[in-house]
């Protein structure tokens, strides 16, 4: 009696194991892969991919998870497998040789075939059963085994024989995948899907507005968790590359390094030092204004640094954004050849959105660039919603930021009004945004720039004047007076008139200084001869008072003589 | 081949003179299997005595004929002389459908 049931259940419970594809995503989406040692079905239109999905699945698991694989093609024969399959640079006639890979083209002619009475499909079991165990395979595809019920009248030997072979599949521990057409409201045309329970993923190829789109999606995972969603995929010179879902939680690593977006002014607008690492940018304005030679700078900057930029271009040649940013004294081309700065342009309907955002995805991964460029992302308008361009974006950025690198969009405004809901409603998932604007005043057209939003730091509330010359970018104070905001010529103007007042102000500051001094002096003359008059009279009254003391000082003395006198007689 | 056969050896009464080549492949001595070889054997007993070759095939013991001969269905019998070739399946209990096959009907 020693059942011990309080243990943790994660012990208890065997985790269903899975079988890595290799598929880039697809293992995120299904955490892990397809189930290990049962079959799983592939279903899908004509065109959608399943041959080289399951082919995929086969050179992947010889050369990476070294599982041989066995792979019986109904449909195509070995030497046009290997020759389709080639492009994508599985070389299968080596892997042939090296005993990893096993290709058996079962061929079925049914105007060749008599059928006489009760048969079973032991063919296919010995053939599969000695594929598999001449090279100790591992993995093993059927594409596609419906082929069966073309070939062969009697249905329900096949169902029943179907049904034993998967089961026996099983019993062998190969991990195996079936493909399937679809049919009409049924994943597969005969109904596979009732022998193949475990796993089931549909591939789909739309075409809306002309633009294809590939997309997957798992319907049926029995026993384990997975992604539910339709997630586009790309098949291109690697393969087969399904985009995995980004994380739709918001927890990304913040950096809080500041990086230059390559103009002195712009930086100092934004606290002195630019953007933050990792942070989105989306520079909007009207056409002309300038946002790409913005973007051009800002790519020349990271390179400077000697990191790395992608520029995705959407509106011009690699070549005509370098001729146009010599024209205002950045050579991007230096930059192209030591290999930091990258050109991807691509008209926006050369793919659907879809594709655009796995591509991007793509290049960023290959390339590691520390700055990422679009450029328009308006552009993108026409081969999706501003709903799906949206949600496009805000995955890029999601990923972008996921992986520290900054990224700047430009988007065109069509009209001059600043419209809150402008620029695919990005605006509002971005941490900075830069608005590049006509200003139309006195004949002329001139650029004014201001930060509209910056998370995170302080940043300048003015206009600025974004002045485009032979020698860059800069950005000028606009003038700003009684009239308003001046800008190009205007303020030119309003410069000079200053400076004409100021000189005439000066000169009749001097005039009348003159007029002061004359008058001055006129003053000084008349308070002279005033005191001198003053002097005169005082002169005169003291000459009288003088008079009069010195008669006094005579009388007294004559009297004293005359007293002196008679007192003699006496 | 030693089918080809010569001028000496032809009948003049008839024009359906050749020499039958069949190879029947089978699954050991599963039901399917033991029908089909003693259905074939009474039908050329019947229809072509002695100018018929019938070769029985056991695939379990050779896996490799499997892939070679393009077998998917067991019972499998294959006329390969006179052309054109044909591909019987099953257990060659549709005489009829046999005889068309083989061209005897």
């Amino acid at each position: 009696m020693s059942l011990n049931f309080s243990r943790d259940p994660g012990e208890m419970v065997k985790l269903l194991p899975k079988s890595p594809t290799g598929i880039v995503g697809l293992d995120k989406i299904t955490e892990g892969g397809i189930p290990k040692d049962r079959p799983t079905l592939i279903c899908g239109g004509a065109g959608c991919g399943k041959t080289l999905f399951s082919m995929e699945f086969i050179v992947r698991g010889a050369i990476e998870f070294n599982e041989p694989g066995v792979f019986m093609a109904f449909e195509e024969k070995a030497d046009e497998l290997a020759v389709n399959v080639a492009s994508l640079g599985f070389d299968l006639e080596k892997l042939q040789a090296a005993k990893l890979i096993k290709l058996d083209h079962v061929y079925i002619e049914r105007s060749e075939i008599e059928e006489t009475g009760e048969y079973d499909l032991d063919g296919i079991f010995i053939r599969l059963g000695h594929a598999i165990d001449s090279i100790g395979a591992k993995r093993v595809v059927l594409d596609t085994i419906e082929n069966l019920f073309s070939s062969l009248n009697n249905q329900a030997i096949i169902r029943a024989e179907l049904r034993r072979l998967f089961q026996w599949l099983k019993e062998k521990k190969v991990t195996t995948i079936i493909t399937g057409e679809k049919g009409d409201g049924t994943f597969t045309r005969h109904g596979l899907e009732e022998y193949v329970s475990d796993c089931v993923i549909l591939l789909d190829h739309r075409v809306t507005n002309q633009i294809s789109t590939r997309l997957l999606r798992v319907v049926k995972y029995r026993g384990s968790v997975h992604g539910t969603n339709e997630y586009p995929f790309l098949i291109d010179r690697s393969g087969i590359s399904v985009l995995p879902v980004t994380s739709l939680t918001l927890e990304h690593e913040v950096s809080t390094i500041r990086v230059s977006s390559g103009i002195p002014a712009l930086d100092k607008m934004l606290g002195g030092q630019g953007f933050y690492k990792g942070s989105s940018v989306l520079v909007s304005g009207t056409a002309g204004t300038g946002k790409t030679s913005i973007a051009g700078y800002f790519a020349n900057e990271t390179c400077n640094r000697g990191e790395r930029c992608i520029f995705f271009a959407f509106e011009e040649s690699p070549k005509q954004i370098v001729r146009n940013m010599t024209s205002i004294g950045i050579n991007l081309q230096d930059h192209v050849k030591n290999g930091l700065l990258k050109f991807h342009a691509s008209r926006p309907t050369l793919n659907g959105l879809e594709m655009h955002l796995v591509a991007i995805h793509q290049m960023v991964e290959d390339f590691k660039p520390q700055t990422v460029i679009l450029d328009p992302i308006t552009n993108l308008i026409t081969v999706g919603s501003v709903s799906e361009v949206k949600t496009m974006l805000i995955r890029l950025i999601d990923f972008l930021q996921s992986e520290q690198i900054t990224v700047m969009f430009t988007a065109l405004t069509l009209n001059n009004i600043v419209n809150e809901q402008t620029d695919e409603g990005v605006s509002s998932l971005v941490d900075a945004w830069l608005l590049v604007r006509d200003i139309e005043f006195n004949g002329e057209r001139n650029r004014g720039m201001y930060v509209m939003k910056s998370r995170g730091m302080k940043h300048s509330n003015q206009v600025r004047e974004f002045v485009i010359s032979d020698e860059g970018l800069n950005l000028v104070d606009v003038y700003l007076g009684p009239e308003g905001v001046l800008t190009g010529s205007a303020r030119d103007a309003q410069r000079l008139q200053e400076e004409t007042g100021s000189v005439l102000r000066q000169h009749a500051l001097t005039m009348k200084d003159m007029e002061i001094d004359r008058k001055r002096r006129v003053l000084e003359a008349k308070i002279a001869s005033l005191k001198e008059e003053f002097d005169s009279v005082q002169d005169e009254l003291n000459k009288s008072y003088i008079e009069d003391e010195l008669r006094k000082e005579v009388i007294e003395k004559n009297r004293e003589q005359l007293i002196r006198n008679r007192h003699n007689e006496e | 081949m030693s089918e080809f056969s010569g001028p000496h050896d032809m009948d003049d009464t008839t024009r359906k003179d050749d020499r039958y080549v069949l190879r029947l492949f089978v699954t050991g001595a599963s039901t399917n299997s033991v029908r089909a070889i003693s259905n074939i054997k009474q039908i050329c007993e019947e229809y072509i005595p002695d100018r018929y070759s019938l070769e029985i095939i056991d695939v379990y013991q050779q896996k490799k004929i499997a892939e070679s001969e393009q077998i998917i269905a067991l019972p499998l019998l294959i006329k390969s002389f006179p052309l054109p070739e044909r591909r019987f399946i099953g257990d060659m209990s549709d005489t009829n459908r046999v005889l068309k096959g083989l061209g005897l009907s």
